[in-house]
């Protein structure tokens, strides 16, 4: 009797008699949730273009966060070390298209999918080898992201809540919207979505391959480097950040592996309700550190139900 | 009757396609040294069975055998004048020679007006250009303005099918590759293309290769006509002639022309008579 009662009323009375702490803990998930959801998004835009499952998303994060601390390291300042990464991204998407992607075209996916680990070993060594392996502080002032914290007191409580974070979900916001306007309005986006669809047809009408994967990989690229930034922010640039990039994973199971909108809720879904687990019932029961597998074991459960994921895209198919 | 090897191509020749060979997978081989051109603003037709290379032809004339690991192996392409083999669907598109796929092949879940959209994607010349040809294409498919908005995966067949010639249209071709118009299509849908082609060729000049398998409606449509069995040209003339044909009467309009026969005679009749030797 204690045992359920601890699972399914405590952690509910916990919430109600604490609504403050419990609004510090949703906004903490939510943060979390749309930086996982900005990686996630990375994968869906490369998948839906070439049906490659990239693997290196996550580690394209971090390398980028790297670059721009690095840049600045060497003497670059901070606003002019952004564009810097954004050329050093835009070339790894090219040098990417032609080493990897091109002479493997046709290939079947899993080697396609072998390919991307090969891209993430890479990106790990040669960051390091540049960059060095120690944990970095983001630059965040230089960029000019505010850094103070604004305390609210709802129901007589006490929420803080950072200006960083704050930053970050505007960033994602304006950078998620800005995406599903080129991708819905532009020629080129249209051209993406069409490739999506139907591989053959796309190259029938003549969009070419190789232009349209140099771009979707440095999208891909600029998503990573607002992700690092982000995150940098909260917790350092090292290659520690992977395991969080990893996180994408079930956040694609979540959401299915070519919806936009499917990897934004997946990624606040996964971000919030991890958090709420692990203060609700895994610090009091399992002791805590519930964080690294929850959102695993809730992929599991959605693949079990739900294997395209919980937006997938529908087949269209008429009878 | 079989076209010799390497025919020299014609001032008004837009397409000629000289002895090509393909292979598949590097071990499959399919066209068997095919022959055949198209006039500038003419309508050819390529006939043949299930399997016979049709398709296999129009792929390498578009340049996208590749991404079926396909491959020219022998023989050379040539439009308006120049080789093509070594270009990308991209580039060739470009020089306006754009394949219609069979089973139309439109993107399922954007709307109808932006698969046209995507047909002009290798176009320069303008955003105002393009939105006139939009509104041509919906002069020649005024069904397709009023399904502008919808999911192209949730039209019809016909629909479909006029989109992907609209998406091709879009892209200012000199030339369209279309491929098994017919297929799956009512008969009456099948007309209404046939004469929606037609119409295009007329007033837009655009040359057409057509690949069928409705002998019957691609020979009345066409002004020449290749018949293509596997993988070597067995046959050609002008669409009239091939019409009148006993030979294709008996095979591909299945109109036998001497009353009934045994099934054993008609064996006999098509060992005897079988144009592959």
């Amino acid at each position: 009797m204690d045992f359920l009662h601890s699972i399914l009323v405590k952690p509910f009375a916990d919430m109600a008699s604490a609504p403050d702490f419990l609004i510090q803990v949703l906004w903490e998930g939510m943060v979390s949730g749309v930086l996982y959801a900005l990686i996630a998004l990375g994968f869906v835009l490369i998948f839906k273009s070439s049906r490659i499952f990239n693997f290196a998303q996550g580690i394209m994060v971090v390398f980028a966060a790297l670059t721009l601390v690095g840049l600045h390291e060497r003497g670059v300042p901070a606003l002019l070390a952004v564009p810097l990464t954004l050329v050093v991204m835009f070339f790894l998407a090219v040098g990417i298209e032609r080493v990897v992607l091109r002479p493997l075209v046709n290939q079947p996916d899993i080697i396609l999918f072998m390919a991307t680990i090969g891209i993430t070993l890479f990106l790990i060594g040669f960051g390091e080898t540049i960059f060095g392996g120690e944990n970095k502080r983001m630059i965040t002032q230089e960029l000019g992201i505010p850094t103070g914290s604004y305390i609210f007191e709802p129901f007589g409580g006490f929420v803080s809540i950072e200006q960083k974070d704050i930053t970050a979900v505007i960033g994602a916001m304006v950078l998620v919207a800005g995406l599903l306007l080129f991708l819905n309005k532009s020629k080129m986006g249209r051209a993406i979505r069409a490739l999506g669809d139907d591989h053959q047809a796309a190259l029938s009408v003549g969009i070419s391959l190789s232009t349209i994967w140099v771009l979707v990989w440095f999208i891909a690229g600029v998503i990573a480097l607002v992700t690092g930034i982000a995150w940098g922010a909260r917790a350092g640039v090292s290659f520690a950040l992977e395991v969080i990039a990893y996180k994408a994973l079930p956040v694609l199971m979540l959401g299915g592996l070519e919806s936009v909108m499917g990897a934004i809720i997946g990624g606040l879904m996964i971000g919030v309700l991890e958090k709420l687990f692990e203060i609700y019932w895994g610090q009091p029961l399992l002791g805590g550190n519930t964080e690294v597998w929850f959102a695993y074991m809730l992929a599991l459960l959605v693949l079990l139900f739900r294997p395209q994921g919980l937006f997938g895209e529908k087949i269209i198919e008429r009878v | 009757m079989t076209t010799p090897a390497a025919v020299p191509a014609p001032a008004d020749t837009i397409l000629s396609v000289n002895n090509i060979e393909v292979i598949y997978d590097h071990v499959i081989l399919v066209l068997k040294g095919v022959s055949l051109s198209v006039p500038r603003g003419g309508i050819t037709a390529l006939l043949g069975a299930n399997g016979a290379g049709k398709t296999t032809t129009l792929k390498a004339i578009s340049n996208l055998l590749h991404a079926e690991r396909g491959e020219v192996t022998k023989g050379s392409i040539v439009f308006e004048g120049e080789e093509v083999q070594a270009l990308s669907p991209n580039d060739l598109v470009r020089r306006g020679c754009i394949q219609v796929m069979e089973g139309r092949h439109c993107f399922g879940h954007l709307s109808v007006e932006d698969n046209l959209l995507t047909g002009a994607f290798t176009r320069r010349d303008g955003h105002s250009a393009i939105r006139d040809d939009l509104e041509m294409v919906y002069q020649y498919f005024p069904r397709l303005k009023v399904r502008r908005a919808s999911m192209a995966g949730y039209t019809s067949g016909g629909e479909q099918q006029m989109t992907a010639i609209g998406r091709a249209l879009m892209s200012r071709p000199k030339m369209i590759l279309l491929d098994e118009p017919s297929m799956g299509l009512a008969p009456q849908l099948v007309e209404e293309i046939f004469e929606i082609v037609r119409k295009l060729n007329e007033e837009q000049g655009v040359s057409f290769l057509l690949a069928e398998q409705n002998t019957n409606i691609a020979l009345r449509y066409a002004k020449y006509g290749y018949i293509l069995e596997s993988g070597r040209i067995v046959l050609d003339g002008e669409a009239r002639a091939l019409r009148e044909n006993e030979d294709v009467k008996e095979f591909y309009l299945g109109v036998g022309g001497e009353g009934r026969k045994s099934f054993r005679d008609v064996k006999h009749y098509k060992r005897r008579k079988r144009w592959l030797a």
